[in-house]
């Protein structure tokens, strides 16, 4: 066993600095008794350059979360601080723009930032051959595979200067082998671009295989119930023997939450 | 790095399995397919138009036979009147169809965004919409008497709402991703109208500006038959004249080319806009 809960392991400080530092978060949809408390005193500090996975069942609020922090919904209560960084958030959908080519996606991030037009040039080369799609620069979404266009998401996110990544379950709706070699491609971008990334998964050896660490959340509402430090040497294999031991444990924990449910 | 060359290749791999490949067909085997339906459906309608006048049903001089009327067509083809007078009608369709682009797309864009304007006259513009153009047209003249402007008056208010509510209904069908993805990416105000809200809502707009162009015509048409102004000779005046003197062959010639102008800018001006649009956004079957 080459991990153990976070409980007896190290834990960031929320107060002490990191990338996204989230205290006390709290958000509830409706009001009355309607209402439904969709995270619940949510406390998480993701330090400089980690990789957390959110991991949870169905109702655990991953997606509100990210959106939280991305600024798209208010907070009801407690406080995300996210410093001067640039947040980048990618969907399960590609959201590409159909009717721009590859470049030209990417090129729109930067061009609501107002970037020169030569310097957007140059860096959305860049972009795409990072994420090797540099020959298909001038297709379009619709020509593209599902796997590719969610590349192209990617160098999208990227052309945003972003240095947070959240990542709202980008690969689950592709195909296990594409998926698999999309873990390589993404643990190698963010190996060599230094980015902080929150990624949402309901996969849980998605999350082991990729991830410094776990985070689970419990459901309805969500609240982080136990995290996991994944100190497996990589690069990992989805299906190697300690992937597949830690992501039994933490089964074992997420079946628990689900079960609860059951009442 | 050895590994690193492996991933490479693995993507390589997936990449050339996944993409689309396209079967590429020689242009003229592309526009022969095209043509063959309707030349087909062109005789059919000429054969059947011969049978019924051979028939008997009508004499001739009320229904002349399709060797009639085209070979009436002919002459009129080379008379310079005629051109005259087609020229009049397209100058007035394209300004009235102009003038209700316009307004309607900024009727449109009002109502698109204000959800006070869409309850307050969203209905309204179906309504007009639904309103035959003829039925203005009383009120028009009593506006503003047998003029240009009564005929510009009742093409707007005949393709303004279509076009109006075409960009109304593109905006209101955008995916909500798209939108949130334009927000993410830091789309606000005027950007996000220019380079999201609007490509994205731009099949219904096209769609809305082709409704609005037939009812454009129809108006005209309505209009020309209605509004005689003096000294300008118009497809409308020269279907009446022909009413006026029995003139069934002339007549028909002339309903012929009302006829292929209206399906010559439905298909040559707005099809060829649309079926761009929907090949970008891969929306076109292979067949289309």
């Amino acid at each position: 066993m080459t991990s153990t809960p976070l409980a007896a392991s190290k834990r960031t400080s929320p107060t002490g600095g990191g990338a996204v530092v989230i205290h006390d978060v709290s958000k509830t949809y409706g009001d009355g008794r309607s209402s439904v408390a969709a995270l619940d005193n949510v406390t998480l500090s993701v330090a400089e350059g980690e990789f957390v996975c959110l991991l949870g069942a169905s109702g655990c609020g991953k997606s509100t979360l990210l959106n939280l922090i991305a600024g798209i919904y208010h907070i009801d209560q407690g406080t995300i601080d996210t410093g001067s960084h640039r947040v980048g958030l990618i969907f399960q959908e590609p959201a590409l723009f159909p009717w721009l080519t590859a470049e030209q996606n990417v090129d729109m991030a930067m061009q609501f930032r107002a970037v020169p037009r030569v310097q957007r040039h140059a860096r959305t080369a860049e972009l795409l051959a990072l994420v090797n799609l540099d020959a298909f620069g001038t297709w379009r979404p619709h020509q593209l595979s599902g796997g590719m266009q969610q590349r192209v998401a990617l160098a999208r996110a990227l052309a945003q200067d972003a240095d947070i990544l959240l990542m709202d379950e980008p690969f689950g709706a592709l195909d296990a082998m594409t998926r698999d070699v999309l873990h390589d491609e993404f643990e190698r971008i963010w190996q060599a671009s230094g980015l902080t990334v929150l990624f949402v998964t309901h996969n849980v050896r998605e999350a082991v295989r990729l991830g410094d660490r776990v985070v689970l959340l419990s459901s309805r509402p969500g609240r982080v119930v136990a995290e996991f430090a994944v100190d497996i040497p990589r690069p990992r294999r989805i299906d190697s023997q300690p992937v597949a031991e830690l992501a039994a444990t933490i089964t074992t924990s997420l079946r628990e939450e689900v079960r609860r449910h059951g009442h | 790095m050895a590994t690193d060359r492996t991933l490479d290749d693995d993507l390589r791999g997936l990449d050339a399995l996944d993409t689309p490949r396209v079967e590429s067909r020689s242009r003229s085997a592309a526009m022969w397919s095209a043509a063959w339906p309707k030349l087909l459906a062109i005789t059919l309608a000429l054969a059947t138009w011969q049978v019924v006048v051979w028939s008997g049903w009508k004499p001739t001089y009320v229904l002349p036979g399709p060797q009639e009327v085209l070979s009436r067509l002919g002459t009129e083809l080379t008379n310079s009147t005629f051109y005259r007078a087609v020229s009049v009608t397209l100058q007035r369709a394209v300004t009235g169809f102009a003038l209700a682009a316009v307004l309607g797309s900024l009727l449109g864009l009002a109502v698109s965004q204000s959800r006070i304007l869409r309850r307050g006259i969203g209905s309204l513009i179906t309504g007009l919409q639904t309103m035959p153009s003829i039925t203005w047209f009383p009120f028009a003249i009593l506006v503003f008497k047998l003029s240009e402007a009564a005929i510009l008056f009742v093409i707007v208010l005949g393709a303004g709402p279509a076009i109006a509510n075409g960009l109304i209904s593109g905006v209101d069908h955008i995916p909500p991703i798209l939108l949130r993805a334009g927000r993410v990416l830091g789309a606000r105000g005027l950007a996000s109208w220019r380079h999201v809200i609007f490509p994205a809502a731009l099949p219904g707009y096209v769609a809305g500006l082709k409704h609005g162009w037939a009812f454009a015509w129809r108006s005209l048409m309505a209009g020309e038959l209605l509004v005689i102004i003096a000294s300008r000779p118009s497809i409308g005046v020269r279907l009446k004249f022909a009413h006026e003197m029995a003139d069934a062959a002339g007549l028909m010639a002339m309903m012929l080319v009302v006829l292929f102008i209206g399906i010559a800018m439905d298909g040559l001006v707005f099809g060829t806009i649309e079926r761009h649009v929907r090949r970008n956004r891969g929306l076109l079957s292979a067949g289309d």
